[in-house]
């Protein structure tokens, strides 16, 4: 599912695309904020967004093998709620559909 | 941040709804997430990142309180991709800082990710 599937799902609620469409975002958008901030997310029955700070650390072109340095950085890091974690894992009959990107 | 919060926000900026189907909307959002993943499909949401479900054989494993060796069966588990805008909005950088010349915005600050965005950032990890 991508994000103009579920703003299709959303509309099909009785509101214009449009709207939805501006739902849809929102929600994200409010989401990326919060991460921006460094505020951690959390949803009951989906899961928890936290900031996880790296360190720098000298790293290599894995085609080139030149060395680089990366600099430190923050990563949003998802943890899996428990009801979302079982729901995936009966899902296990069904072929993931999609393809991998 | 919580789902209230996450409602008091869609409430705030647009217009048109009502406190509870503000709230019913923000949970059809996460229930639609969700049905779709339990369905063993994946969810791509641009600008923010790929929920990518991924199948693990079984294999050995311990118990890292006692060491004991345990079975792990094999199962689907749920990771989330974040997309490279949102790791970009985590790490602004000066642009000084930058020698490389590469195509490293400034603070984009969630942009408004269009379609364009998706194929526009597909730097290759460095």
């Amino acid at each position: 599912m991508t994000k103009s599937e579920l703003i299709d799902a959303i509309a099909a609620r009785g509101l214009t695309k449009a709207r939805a469409e501006m739902v849809v975002n929102c929600v994200f958008d409010s989401m990326g904020e919060a991460l921006e901030r460094g505020d951690g997310i959390e949803i009951r029955g989906f899961g928890s967004f936290t900031v996880r700070p790296y360190k720098p650390y000298a790293g290599r072109n894995p085609r080139t093998g030149v060395p680089v340095s990366v600099p430190a950085k923050r990563l949003p890091f998802f943890k899996v709620g428990k009801e979302l974690k079982e729901l995936v894992n009966s899902s296990r009959n069904h072929a993931i559909t999609g393809g991998d990107d | 941040m919580t789902k209230a919060e996450i409602v008091q926000a869609l409430y705030s900026r647009v217009g048109g709804f009502s406190k509870k189907e503000t709230a019913d909307l923000v949970d059809h959002v996460f229930d639609m997430l969700k049905q779709t993943l339990a369905r063993g499909e994946k969810i791509k949401i641009s600008g923010f990142g790929n929920f990518v479900l991924r199948d693990k054989r079984q294999r050995p494993g311990r118990n890292p309180q006692t060491g004991d060796a345990i079975h792990i069966s094999e199962r689907r588990v749920l990771t989330f991709k974040p997309s490279q805008v949102l790791k970009s909005v985590l790490n602004p950088r000066v642009p000084s800082l930058n020698p490389t010349g590469q195509t490293n915005p400034t603070r984009p600050s969630m942009p408004r990710p269009m379609a364009s965005v998706s194929n526009a950032t597909s730097v290759s990890k460095s």
